[in-house]
């Protein structure tokens, strides 16, 4: 049982199936260690017990029947931003710290039909805003391989889940970096799909032209067992792209022999933390090894991407998050004069500090005489930067880099200096801008102990490229085998 | 295109936000490093070149013009601070 419980989303997914136990009983050992982590890692906003067994028993039902789906009693968690049906969804706010989804999102419908076992929704950064879980209403979420440190954000409590081996996979949502951020931070992989493979229906809106919901997990492999799950065409999705099937994991054992890897000279300037950037040349070496060529690419307008994502971003967050006024769901302020007053209290008290602030930015961008100079300008870079990828992928198969310039820093550390906090996502956030796949995978640890690492990213489409990458590289190194202590 | 505090407060206006001087201008300090790193874009040319909105170079999908979703207003309402007859309630606009 106790390996069982530790084990990747596949070595759980055959266990199962093989009958060492039932999809019950591990729910039951499931449960009772996010209990007993939660004091330490504060990973969950909401644990549904009663949903989960019950999940579990129809799982064993067809488990027994030997009809059973892929994914049929293997646990996992959605990130608090992502609808599930009659349970709890807070999107880490206030304003929604009451709110029941009244339907679910399309990814966590493929995971249900997958027959996974839901255990509860995962703490995140309030609407998906943070790059370290701390703006989060019910709380920071803590990193498993030293409480003192952030996991990452905004996805971090999904983060923090898998990395302590509460789940063997998570969902998550990447708009800038919130997905392999904190897989980097929390040593385990995270991979963003190209956006439109999977729908953003049910997904609560942060920023429409970047939200892209992808996955935690500890395998290459176990990624695309989920992303089996989760993409496809949905036509209440108006971005979702109808697209053949594909079966993610196709490619996993394929040779890397004659790769091209693209390096990007902007991705190892100064600023990288030495550690991390010892690490991520000890993978490329291991990649030279396994057969692939290292090739120099320059992405020229890269180094813009972060002060174009944060006119982006906000933009859209200030119009998305406008839904929110206290009418329709979500909090209302109590005492009020009248209906403009309403609306004022409702957001003021509802949303937190770094919300605020990002929707006042996406404001003043969007607001008369400015649109122009901020949001027309931002897009138009935004083209330059996917160009510079477009003419790095003639040169090269995927492009490395650290998937952030440090490992974990210690809570409360940056709370104070936004602009700092956004340079977390200075790897990261091309990757929304462009829309094409990337994904962070574990590539060793820093002089106190704490988890790296790199950043694959794929043309359009490439998922199962990347994937294959992934894979071969873990199956030659072990760091994805590492657990934080006390958590194996 | 300096930000003043004066636009602190008309944009929390436009944005629904009521904010109070002493957070206006704690925002507005941060607001302007925020945009110190934001115009660093303003040195970019970017004569001729076509704004890019969308990852994907689609068009829109469009489909037959048909009811396809349930009523579902008692459970969309059941979420709702304030109703009435299957009405929204918000504070009296007009006299």
């Amino acid at each position: 049982m106790s390996d069982v419980v530790t084990g990747t989303l596949a070595q759980v997914a055959a266990a199962l199936r093989a009958k060492q136990l039932s999809s019950v009983e591990l729910t039951r050992t499931v449960l009772a260690r996010v209990d007993a982590a939660q004091g330490a890692l504060n990973a969950f906003v909401t644990v549904d017990a009663e949903g989960a067994l019950a999940q579990a028993r129809a799982a064993d039902t067809a488990l027994a029947r030997g009809n059973a789906p892929p994914l049929a009693g293997v646990p996992i968690a959605h990130k608090d931003v992502i609808m599930t049906a009659g349970l709890k969804t807070t999107c880490g706010s206030r304003m929604l710290s009451n709110f029941t989804a009244p339907y679910d999102a399309f990814v966590a419908e493929g995971l249900k039909n997958a027959g996974t076992v839901l255990i509860g929704k995962t703490n995140m950064d309030e609407f998906a805003m943070g790059s370290s879980n701390e703006t989060s209403y019910f709380g920071a979420v803590r990193n498993p391989w030293n409480t003192e440190y952030v996991p990452g954000g905004s996805s971090g409590g999904s983060a923090a889940a898998v990395s302590a081996r509460l789940v063997p996979g998570a969902t998550g949502t990447d708009t800038g970096g919130s997905i392999r951020q904190p897989a980097s931070l929390s040593g385990i992989c995270g991979l963003k799909p190209t956006y439109g493979v999977c729908s953003r229906y049910g997904l609560i809106a942060f920023a429409s032209s970047l939200d892209t919901p992808g996955m935690f997990a500890r395998t290459a492999e176990d990624c695309g067992l989920m992303l089996n799950a989760m993409a496809g065409h949905d036509e209440r999705d108006s971005t979702s792209l109808d697209r053949a099937r594909e079966d993610y994991t196709r490619d996993l054992t394929v040779s890397l022999d004659g790769l091209r890897i693209g390096l990007p000279a902007e991705y190892f300037g100064s600023g990288i933390d030495p550690d991390v950037a010892a690490a991520v040349e000890a993978a490329l070496a291991e990649f030279r090894r396994l057969g692939a060529t290292t090739v120099d690419i320059a992405l020229p307008n890269v180094n813009l991407s972060v002060p174009v994502y944060y006119v982006i971003a906000p933009a859209e967050a200030s119009s998305n998050l406008s839904r929110f006024d206290g009418v329709r769901y979500g909090h209302r302020a109590e005492k009020y004069t009248d209906l403009m007053d309403m609306y004022k209290k409702s957001r003021a008290e509802g949303f937190g500090a770094e919300v605020k602030r990002r929707i006042l930015v996406g404001t003043y961008v969007l607001s008369h005489g400015y649109y122009d100079a901020y949001y027309l300008k931002a897009q138009q870079v935004r083209r330059l930067i996917a160009g510079d990828f477009q003419r790095a992928y003639e040169k090269c198969d995927v492009i490395m880099g650290p998937t952030a310039p440090s490992p974990a820093f210690k809570i409360g550390a940056k709370t104070d200096d936004p602009v700092q906090m956004y340079l977390n996502d200075i790897f990261t956030v091309a990757g929304n801008l462009t829309g094409a796949p990337a994904m962070s995978i574990p590539c060793g640890f820093d002089r106190v102990g704490l988890p790296i690492g790199l950043q694959v990213q794929g043309n359009y489409f490439t998922e199962a490229k990347i994937l294959n990458v992934a894979h071969r590289y873990q199956q030659a190194t072990d760091w994805h085998q590492r657990a934080p202590r006390g958590t194996a | 295109m300096a930000l003043t505090l004066d636009d602190v407060h008309r944009i929390a206006h436009l944005a629904r936000i009521e904010i109070d001087a002493a957070a206006a201008r704690e925002v507005h300090g941060k607001l302007e490093a925020i945009f110190a790193m934001i115009n660093t874009l303003q040195a970019v040319d970017t004569t001729g070149i076509e704004p890019m909105s969308h990852a994907q170079d689609v068009m829109l999908p469009l489909r037959e013009d048909v009811v396809t979703a349930a009523d579902q207003r008692e459970l969309f309402q059941s979420v709702a601070p304030a109703v009435e007859d299957g009405l929204y309630l918000v504070p009296r606009v007009v006299e």
